[in-house]
C-alpha cells in the first residue's frame, strides 16, 4: 500500500510548470515531510493529491484511489490547506457542526475532546482565533473525519516558533494514537527533523531525493581531505556538493558503502545539511540529480 | 450539506425576508381601503363598458398615498433580481475562492458538484420563491388597478401588458430571479472576488433586464397589424409639423379601434398605399376659426383615405407572453448553471 504514488506528474500554470515530471512513491504507515525552497512546487504537489488540482501531465493515486474522484476517496484523506483557511464568520462549534454533517465516518466525541483539550471556546467565531488556534481548528477537523491518511500544507508556516513546536507535537500525539499516515510539507528543515522518518526534497520543481531519513543519513557523508578531483571517485560514490580550496575538497557524497579512502574525513551529515545540500545542487542547475535518485530502507 | 448551506445563507435569507414582510405589511394595510375604493366607485360591480367607471376609480386612486405604493412595488420587484444576484449569487463561489475556504469545504466528505448542486438547487429555489411570493402579493393588491388600466391607462397606472409593468405581475419574475442568482454564480465562478464579481453582476443584470423588453420580447410573436380607413366622422382632430400653408400633416387622430388590454407597438396613420407621408395640411383644415365648423376639414381629410394602422399584441396574449418569459430567463439559467459545474470539474482551482 503506497500513502501516494506519482508517475511523470505534472502541473503547469500559463506557460510555467509548477510540478514537473515527479515520480514518487511514499509508502503508507510513514510520517513524509516534503521539504523545498518556497515554489517549489510543494503546494502543487500536494494539491494535486487531493484532487483540487487536476494534473496535466503524468499520474498521481493516492492510497491506491484516484484523487477527488468521490466521496470515499474524500473521505479517506484528511487534509490541511495552505494558511488554514476557516470560515471566518462561523463559530467553533459551527465548524465541528459542518464536520459531522459533510462526513459519514465523524467522530463527534473525539472532536468534541479535542476542541476542549485545546481549550479553544466552541461559541467563538473562528475569525477572532489566533493563528494557531485556526491551524489547531483545522487540524481537528481533518482528525475527526477519520483520514487513513492525513495531508498538511506548510500548516506551521504562519505560526511562531512556540505555536509551531506545540502544533507538531499535538500532531503527533493525533498520529500515534491512530494509525494515520501523514505527509507534510515545510520549507524548513527544523519543523520537520523531529517529527518526519521519510523525506522528499522538492526544488526546482523537480524531487530532487526521496527516502527514509535514517537510510538517507546513513548513506551521505561529508568527506574532507587532501584537493582532489570529484572524477577519480569510486563509482559508487556520487557527489551531491563539492567545494574546493588550494589544498583541500570537501564533498558531500551518496553511497550505499562505506568510505575506505583513508585519505578522507569522513563526517556524519545532519538532516538539514542534507537538504541544503540538494537544494543548492538544484538551485545550481545539476543535470546529475536525474535519473531522481530513491533511497529505500 | 442542507445544514451548511442554510447556515451560509441565512444572514442573507433573514435580510430578504424582512424586507419582503415589511412591504408584505405595507400591502396588507393599504390593501382593504384601495379595495374599499374600488367598491364604492362601482368599478368593482360593473361587467360591461366600464371603460367610465374604470377611469374614475383610476383617478380617485391617483394620489399619492396609492400611487407611491404601487410603484415602490413595482421598484422593488424589478430591483430583486439584482439582490438576489448580488447578495445570493455572486458571494457564493466568489467568497469561497477569495478567502481559500473551498479547500476545506471540498475536501470534507462530499464531492464539490454535490456541494453546487445542493446549493444551487436549494438557494436557487429560495430565490423563485422570493420573487413568486412578492408578485403574488402585489398582484393581489394591484389587481384592481391592473383590471382599470387594462381599459385604459389613466394617471401613472399602466397596463399589466406595458413592458415596464409586464415584468412585475405574473410568473416572468420567479424566471428574472432564478437567471440573477445562477449568472452571480458564475460570474463568481468566473472573477474569483468577491466585489468585482457582484459589480459585474449587477452590471449584466440591469443590462439585460433592459436590452430584453427592447429587442427580444417584441419579436417573440408576429404582431398583430390592423389597418381601418378612416372615415370623416371618426376623425376627432389632427397633429401637424407647424404652423402655415406649407405645414405637413403628421397624423390623424380616429379613436375608432379599441384594444382594451393590448400591447400597443405603434398607432400611426398612413396613407393608402401604406406611406406614412401624409402630405401637406389640407386648405380646409387651415385656419379654422374659434366658431368655424370642423365638418369641411374632415371631410377633405377623410377624402385621402387615410389609414389607421395600429400594430399590437392583444390583450389575449398576455400569459403565453408570460411562459414564453418565464421559460426563456429558466432556460438561460439551466444552461448557466450547466456551465458552472463544466467550469467547476475544469478549471478546479
Amino acid at each position: 500500500m503506497t500513502a501516494l504514488h506519482a508517475s511523470g506528474l505534472g502541473k503547469r500554470y500559463r506557460q510555467r510548470w509548477a510540478l514537473s515530471d515527479c515520480s514518487l512513491q511514499i509508502p503508507a504507515g510513514r510520517v513524509a515531510g516534503l521539504v523545498g525552497p518556497n515554489g517549489a512546487g510543494k503546494s502543487t504537489l500536494l494539491n494535486l493529491a487531493v484532487g483540487l488540482l487536476a494534473p496535466d501531465a503524468g499520474t498521481v493515486t493516492v492510497l491506491d484511489g484516484q484523487p477527488g474522484s468521490g466521496p470515499a476517496q474524500l473521505a479517506k484523506v484528511g487534509f490541511v490547506a495552505q494558511d488554514t483557511p476557516v470560515y471566518a464568520g462561523l463559530s467553533v462549534a459551527d465548524h465541528l457542526r459542518l464536520g459531522g454533517h459533510l462526513n459519514p465516518g465523524w467522530d463527534a466525541a473525539y472532536a468534541q475532546r479535542r476542541i476542549e483539550h485545546l481549550s479553544l471556546d466552541p461559541a467563538q467565531k473562528a475569525g477572532k482565533l489566533s493563528g494557531g488556534q485556526k491551524a489547531q481548528l483545522a487540524l481537528t477537523l481533518a482528525l475527526a473525519k477519520r483520514p487513513r491518511l492525513l495531508i498538511l500544507d506548510e500548516p506551521v508556516a504562519s505560526l511562531d516558533p512556540l505555536a509551531r513546536r506545540e502544533f507538531l507535537s499535538d500532531l503527533m500525539a493525533a498520529v500515534a494514537v491512530h494509525y494515520v499516515s501523514v505527509i507534510l510539507s515545510s520549507h524548513l528543515v527544523s519543523d520537520l527533523e523531529r517529527v518526519c522518518d521519510y523525506l522528499v526534497v522538492l526544488a526546482a520543481s523537480r524531487v530532487q531525493i526521496a527516502g527514509d531519513v535514517d537510510a538517507l543519513i546513513a548513506s551521505h557523508h561529508r568527506l574532507i581531505g587532501p584537493r582532489r578531483d570529484p572524477a577519480t571517485l569510486p563509482s559508487d560514490q556520487l557527489v551531491i556538493q563539492g567545494s574546493h580550496t588550494d589544498r583541500q575538497s570537501t564533498l558531500i557524497v551518496q553511497t550505499r558503502h562505506p568510505v575506505l579512502d583513508p585519505a578522507w574525513t569522513v563526517e556524519q551529515l545532519n538532516l538539514e545539511d542534507l537538504v541544503l545540500a540538494y537544494m543548492s545542487q538544484a538551485a545550481n542547475g545539476h543535470d546529475r540529480a536525474r535519473p531522481v535518485l530513491e533511497v529505500q530502507r | 450539506m442542507i445544514w451548511l448551506t442554510w447556515r451560509q445563507f441565512r444572514v442573507q435569507a433573514v435580510v430578504t425576508a424582512a424586507i419582503l414582510a415589511v412591504f408584505g405589511v405595507l400591502l396588507l394595510v393599504t390593501g382593504p381601503s384601495l379595495g374599499g375604493v374600488y367598491r364604492t366607485s362601482g368599478f368593482a360591480a360593473c361587467h360591461s363598458g366600464c371603460a367610465q367607471l374604470a377611469g374614475n376609480f383610476l383617478a380617485q386612486i391617483g394620489v399619492p398615498h396609492y400611487h407611491l405604493v404601487y410603484l415602490f412595488g413595482a421598484v422593488l420587484i424589478i430591483v430583486l433580481p439584482a439582490i438576489i444576484g448580488l447578495f445570493w449569487g455572486a458571494p457564493l463561489l466568489a467568497r469561497e475562492l477569495e478567502a481559500g475556504t473551498f479547500r476545506l469545504a471540498w475536501n470534507q466528505s462530499v464531492t464539490r458538484e454535490r456541494w453546487l448542486a445542493v446549493k444551487l438547487g436549494v438557494l436557487g429555489l429560495a430565490s423563485m420563491a422570493a420573487a413568486g411570493l412578492l408578485s403574488l402579493i402585489l398582484g393581489w393588491w394591484a389587481s384592481p388597478i391592473d383590471r382599470a388600466a387594462g381599459l385604459g391607462s389613466v394617471g401613472g397606472y399602466e397596463n399589466r401588458f406595458f413592458p415596464v409593468v409586464f415584468g412585475t405581475r405574473g410568473i416572468a419574475p420567479l424566471g428574472y430571479a432564478a437567471f440573477a442568482f445562477v449568472l452571480g454564480v458564475l460570474i463568481g465562478l468566473l472573477i474569483r472576488r468577491t466585489v468585482p464579481a457582484m459589480a459585474v453582476t449587477l452590471g449584466l443584470i440591469a443590462a439585460v433586464q433592459i436590452a430584453f423588453p427592447l429587442v427580444v420580447r417584441p419579436h417573440l410573436i408576429t404582431p398583430v397589424r390592423h389597418s381601418i380607413t378612416i372615415t370623416a366622422s371618426a376623425i376627432q382632430g389632427m397633429g401637424v409639423s407647424g404652423p402655415g400653408p406649407d405645414a405637413q400633416l403628421r397624423t390623424v387622430f380616429a379613436g375608432t379601434v379599441n384594444t382594451p388590454g393590448a400591447w400597443v407597438y405603434s398607432d400611426a396613420t398612413v396613407t393608402a398605399s401604406g406611406s406614412p407621408d401624409l402630405g401637406t395640411v389640407p386648405a380646409a383644415c387651415q385656419n379654422i376659426g374659434p366658431n368655424g365648423s370642423f365638418q369641411p376639414c374632415q371631410q377633405a381629410l377623410a377624402a385621402r383615405n387615410f389609414q389607421q394602422q395600429l400594430v399590437y399584441q392583444p390583450a389575449s396574449r398576455y400569459w403565453t407572453f408570460q411562459a414564453l418569459e418565464f421559460g426563456i430567463y429558466l432556460t438561460v439559467a439551466i444552461v448557466l448553471a450547466w456551465a458552472s459545474f463544466w467550469l467547476l470539474r475544469r478549471r478546479l482551482s
